[in-house]
């Protein structure tokens, strides 16, 4: 399968491994990679903040760059929720009906990481090797917008020498939120703190997301600690074997 | 504490502004944690036993958007049906409306005491306040509801209004307001307190003011949910019964309402079915109040009714299921809300019901994880109505109005930012002066301070060491 590859602008540029990574698993299973070099940023924090309108020409060129793509494969499962779940509307407030169609055929065609892996391809084992004990914080958005289920800790489960495990009230929000990690600081870091304590129960050694917005936000707590605990998106994992540690 | 709805033109303190001192409250955190983790666990044990849950939820969905879509007719429907059945119907646009209505009800029956259950509805018209102005003392049944007006404090839950006090709290305040020395802190001691203060105000009160959980248009019958049996008594016993509905809780038939006492009963408490239902059509002689007035309360609900997105909100059925799973809610409690309604329902029914702008930071007291929207009994898709009010705050924001401290500069660094992704060169350029920022910043390693509203982030946190190449320059690299 031609895969193309929306990076978003978040991994493009503070997270370029996880794409490297994501690039090194689809093409161990024999897909072709297209990276449309004329993406930008989708707008979710454009919409989310409220800035509805500003958010309407990324929306149309993302429209426009992944057209005709037989998959767009994303490594952030808000950014692909943004696609699926906040495009629709915004589409309809412009009264343009064919961008709203565009936008609801593109979001068909958009996926999040593992969930194009488990459920597109129907591949839970990928070849990897990663001999540490990982535990994995579930974010909100691949939860309870993209219902990714348990796709992420299927492919987790099957990682040879990975000890997995489960998070102890994986389920609940991490506090970061976008722009509400700061609007709502402290609130945020009340939450933040919740999640570092049910991460560090755990004694794993790598905190695993499908998010790298997320884990930036437990993973830069964790750092400031001194914890010990490190943190990885989920593409780095399955992509490392044992000749290439990717994460 | 602010009301909503009689102060126009004054604005909510922000929410931001409110929650650090809760966020500090060692004893708040902990009854709120310890309350909000068993009611959760009690809705999930009593939802999971029913397979059908879902499609339940649809139907109560589809009620509820079915009524809205012709409340008018629906509520002229009520309106004659009680009035057959001998009851007496008003209409209140406004607070001060509902307020003065009441307020003149008691004074025909020279009323210096009224007694009322069921009182959200009723706070947010600030009743209690107005009938104070007029010589007229109320006094809560409900015992959470005794609880916080002896303490002088606005609830800080829908359901659960002194979520906030654990029992310790209320026996001190039972020993000083109520004149009970001897009391223990157990459960039983202070409802027994509690019931000598309250029975002598129901045998004794000529005039209960209540609010509604349902009306059903087909017949005229009111509905009111409890679990003390103290709510009974209001309805029951004096001789004058009015009640304070919002104008969204009418639902079109006996079958709805059916749907709905299935649904509220495993989504609040957590319980199968509600311990006191009462259900009661216009007055009955020589059973019950000699009179019943009915308040159709407007105070905003026809201008939600209006949008399109937001108008989903006045499905809610009041049962506090967002409140008890949101993360937010339950570090804060209600109070960093500063309104009647708290939690995930009240930051889109507050600023709703009074104009974005009064209220223009709810919509951002949330991060957006949704677990509101999973356990709504009507599938009020409260994200995607908070996303819409952000909007619709910065719309406002745009023309001057609203209370953001800094709206002029979120505006032009948004703009900045869409300017910049609107190209492929203006994007490259833009990452790669931010990626220099921040090596510079950390001096190549993690960033442990960031300047401006930055420093809220790394008040707590490093980032991650920037990377020397971006993702694109290594695929353009590569390829």
């Amino acid at each position: 399968m031609r895969v193309a590859l929306f990076i978003t602008c978040f991994n493009d540029t503070l997270f370029p491994d996880t794409g490297k990574a994501l690039v090194t698993v689809l093409e161990r299973l024999g897909h072709v990679v297209d990276f449309p070099a004329a993406q930008t940023c989708c707008g979710q924090a454009h919409i989310n903040t409220g800035y509805r309108r500003d958010a309407v020409p990324l929306m149309r060129r993302f429209v426009d760059v992944f057209a005709g793509a037989e998959a767009v494969v994303a490594p952030s499962a808000s950014c692909a929720g943004t696609i699926r779940d906040l495009y629709p509307a915004l589409a309809n407030e412009t009264g343009d009906a064919s961008l709203a169609a565009a936008v609801r055929e593109t979001g068909a065609r958009t996926w999040e990481f593992t969930e194009f892996l488990v459920r597109r391809l129907g591949v839970t084992d990928v070849g990897a090797y990663f001999p540490h004990r990982v535990t994995y914080h579930p974010t909100c958005h691949s939860l309870r917008v993209l219902r990714v289920g348990d796709a992420p800790e299927r492919l987790l489960r099957a990682v040879r020498g990975l000890d997995y495990v489960p998070l102890p009230q994986g389920d609940e929000c991490c506090g970061f939120g976008g722009t509400f990690a700061v609007k709502n600081a402290d609130t945020s870091v009340a939450m933040l703190g919740d999640k570092l304590r049910a991460v560090q129960a755990t004694k794993a050694e790598v905190c695993v997301a499908a998010d790298n917005s997320c884990l930036m936000h437990i993973g830069g707590a964790l750092h400031r600690q001194r914890a010990g605990i490190r943190i990885a998106h989920i593409a780095q994992v399955l992509a490392s074997t044992e000749s290439e540690r990717l994460a | 504490m602010t009301g909503i709805g009689t102060r126009p033109g004054r604005p909510l303190p922000r929410f931001e502004a409110l929650a650090p001192a809760r966020l500090d409250d060692a004893q708040l955190r902990r009854n709120l944690g310890k309350a909000t983790a068993t009611i959760r666990g009690k809705r999930q044990t009593v939802v999971d036993e029913l397979p059908h849950w879902e499609a339940l939820r649809e139907e109560g969905r589809a009620a509820k958007a079915a009524v809205l879509a012709e409340l008018d007719v629906r509520l002229e429907q009520l309106e004659a049906r009680v009035r057959a059945a001998g009851g007496q119907v008003h209409w209140a646009p406004t607070a001060a409306d509902a307020t003065r209505i009441v307020g003149d009800i008691a004074a025909r029956h020279a009323a210096r005491e009224v007694i009322k259950v069921k009182s959200i509805t009723t706070d947010e018209i600030r009743l209690n306040e107005a009938l104070a102005a007029r010589g007229i003392v109320a006094t809560e049944t409900d015992l959470a509801e005794l609880i916080i007006q002896l303490a002088g404090e606005p609830s800080s839950h829908i359901l659960v209004p002194a979520i906030h006090k654990n029992r310790s709290e209320i026996r001190e305040l039972f020993v000083a307001r109520l004149g009970q020395g001897d009391l223990t802190d157990e459960p039983r001691a202070l409802a027994g307190a509690a019931r000598r203060h309250l029975r002598a105000k129901f045998l004794s009160v000529p005039m209960a003011v209540s609010g509604a959980n349902f009306a059903v248009a087909e017949t005229g019958a009111v509905c009111v949910v409890e679990s003390e049996g103290n709510g009974r008594m209001c309805l029951t016993l004096p001789r004058v019964l009015v009640t304070v509905m919002g104008i969204e809780k009418v639902v079109a038939s006996w079958d709805d309402l059916g749907t709905m006492l299935q649904l509220l009963p495993r989504s609040s408490t957590g319980e199968r079915m509600n311990p006191y239902t009462s259900i009661w059509t216009g007055v009955t002689p020589g059973d019950g109040p000699e009179e019943f007035h009915l308040v159709l309360l407007d105070n905003g609900r026809t201008q939600v009714l209006a949008d399109s997105v937001g108008r989903q909100a006045l499905q809610c059925i009041r049962c506090s299921a967002c409140l008890n799973v949101c993360p937010v809610y339950e570090r804060t409690g209600g109070h960093a809300y500063a309104s009647v309604y708290p939690g995930p329902i009240g930051a889109i029914l507050t600023p709703q019901l009074l104009g974005v702008e009064q209220a223009d930071s709810l919509p951002y007291a949330s991060t957006l994880c949704g677990a509101c929207y999973d356990v709504c009994p009507v599938k009020i898709n409260i994200p995607e109505v908070l996303v819409h009010l952000r909007g619709r705050a910065v719309e406002r924001q745009a023309a001057g109005a609203g209370t953001h401290p800094y709206p002029r500069l979120e505006r032009l660094a948004m703009r900045l930012a869409a300017w910049a992704f609107g190209s492929t060169t203006r994007y490259t350029l833009a990452t790669r002066v931010a990626r220099v920022a921040l090596r510079l910043l950390g001096g190549g390693g993690a960033v442990t301070r960031l300047p401006g509203y930055g420093a809220r982030w790394t008040a707590v946190r490093d980032l991650p060491p920037p990377p020397a190449q971006s993702f694109r320059d290594w695929w353009d690299a590569r390829t």
